[in-house]
């Protein structure tokens, strides 16, 4: 067991960097990919056709394919086009497209949640659409999606373990080079585990504390 | 006709993402049912200990799941084949998703269910045959038609410890061509068609149930 410690302590720093690049990784595909939700979601209820179709078939390959293909198309398929991407720039993109794809339902779900009353009044007022969107709708629609879009952050970081097909050196990567090297792949696969659910775990508690007590205020329909 | 060929390439891999995703989904579902009456049981070592598990089964990346059982117990404890590597893998991530389905769709079921159920003076194992069980499955069946399309997209994760399905072929026959961008396009449309008819299935299976029930 002490040896197994001992390895753990040796290896430690190394998967500590790898995970330090899963959560750029997360960051970068959240930070682009929540405001994609957003057009997406507004995108699908658009006026125009065209606005419509399109963000719809983004939406429908974002959600219908795997994160495994999507990163794997922007890794070793994007370059057969000419546009060689690194594989951080691989990640971003392909996790971003998912990230916009899947949050532009959670948050059209929450626009639709805000009841139509509200839209009604801000007209009545004299608001112009964009007010209305803008200081109306969108508070409290955004409002209701948080608790799920945290939650499907979480799975973001997990998704982030999926990089390691396309070589990105990510936690996993790092666990795997060590695995082949030293013919430990258990103990140093489980540290690796340990480091998701230390994350994963008390993130996931909090966000249904979170859920349960933004419920609390919700009027009764 | 170098597209044909490809083409042809990917569509082998369609019968082993498909066994394997119902293989996961039937370990999973079947072990979600214990899981989940662990998690409501009223002795509190018994609840915490399936919450507990879980919340790990769900927090760890099925990738990292797929290596844990692959490399870790193969290298030394017990040779898998990749493919139940993936399946065992799999299926237990299910069954902590299944057993939050199966508890979502428990608290849907009506109180009155249970006590006339008691009233009747069934025996437990038929309230739950005849009377709790069949509504629990109804209740959960569109849930777990979600999931199960999911379960179909997570199962291109197989391809990282060499089981040959779509995801892997696509691989494969991206590197031999170098033609990537129609090989995964041509695999993330076939996922697609594939994910289709379970959703249709799901949604008349859901309407046929429900017509039954209509209250």
């Amino acid at each position: 067991m002490n040896d197994v410690f001992a390895f753990w302590g040796e290896w430690f720093p190394t998967l500590v960097a790898g995970f330090e690049l899963s959560l750029e990784v997360t960051v970068v595909c959240l930070l682009f990919g929540l405001p994609l939700g957003l057009l997406l979601a507004l995108g699908v209820q658009s006026k125009s056709r065209a606005q419509r179709w399109t963000s719809l078939t983004l939406v429908e390959i974002g959600r219908g394919t795997p994160v495994l293909i999507l990163l794997q198309f922007a890794y070793f398929g994007l370059p057969s086009a000419g546009l060689t991407l690194s594989s951080f720039t691989a990640a971003g993109f392909a996790l971003a497209w998912c990230t916009g794809a899947y949050t532009s339902e959670i948050i059209r779900a929450g626009l639709e949640a805000v009841p139509f009353g509200q839209r009604e009044a801000a007209i009545a007022i004299g608001l112009d659409q964009r007010d209305v969107l803008r200081y109306v709708i969108l508070p409290q629609g955004l409002r209701v999606a948080v608790p799920a879009l945290l939650g499907f952050a979480i799975l973001m970081l997990q998704a982030t373990s999926l990089c390691f097909t396309i070589a990105l050196p990510e936690v996993v990567s790092q666990a795997y080079i060590v695995g082949s090297n030293t013919f430990r792949y258990m103990p140093i696969f489980l540290l690796t585990a340990m480091m998701f659910a230390a994350v994963c775990i008390p993130a996931t508690i909090c966000v249904s504390v979170l859920e349960r007590r933004l419920g609390r205020h919700e009027a009764v329909p | 006709m170098n597209l044909v060929t490809d083409l042809q390439a990917i569509l082998v891999g369609i019968p082993l993402t498909i066994v394997l995703t119902l293989i996961a989904f039937a370990i999973g579902a079947t072990l979600g049912l214990p899981l989940c009456a662990m998690r409501m049981s009223r002795n509190v070592f018994v609840r915490f200990l399936a919450t507990a598990l879980i919340l790990v089964l769900r927090a760890i990346p099925p990738i990292v799941w797929l290596f844990i059982i692959f490399f870790g117990i193969g290298f030394g404890y017990l040779q898998l084949d990749p493919f139940s590597s993936a399946a065992i893998g799999l299926g237990l991530i299910t069954a902590a998703n299944m057993a939050e389905i199966y508890r979502g769709a428990l608290s849907a079921i009506h109180a009155g269910q249970w006590e006339a159920a008691n009233a009747l003076s069934l025996s437990p194992r038929h309230r739950f045959i005849d009377v709790v069980g069949p509504q629990l499955m109804r209740i959960s069946l569109p849930s777990a038609a979600t999931y199960v399309i999911g379960l179909l997209k997570d199962s291109a994760v197989a391809s990282a410890i060499g089981v040959h399905e779509i995801a892997f072929q696509a691989y494969h026959v991206s590197q031999e061509t170098f033609r990537g961008l129609d090989v995964y396009a041509a695999a993330g449309l076939l996922y697609i068609l594939i994910s289709l008819p379970i959703a249709w299935l799901a949604r008349w299976t859901d309407l046929r149930l429900r017509a039954r029930v209509a209250r």
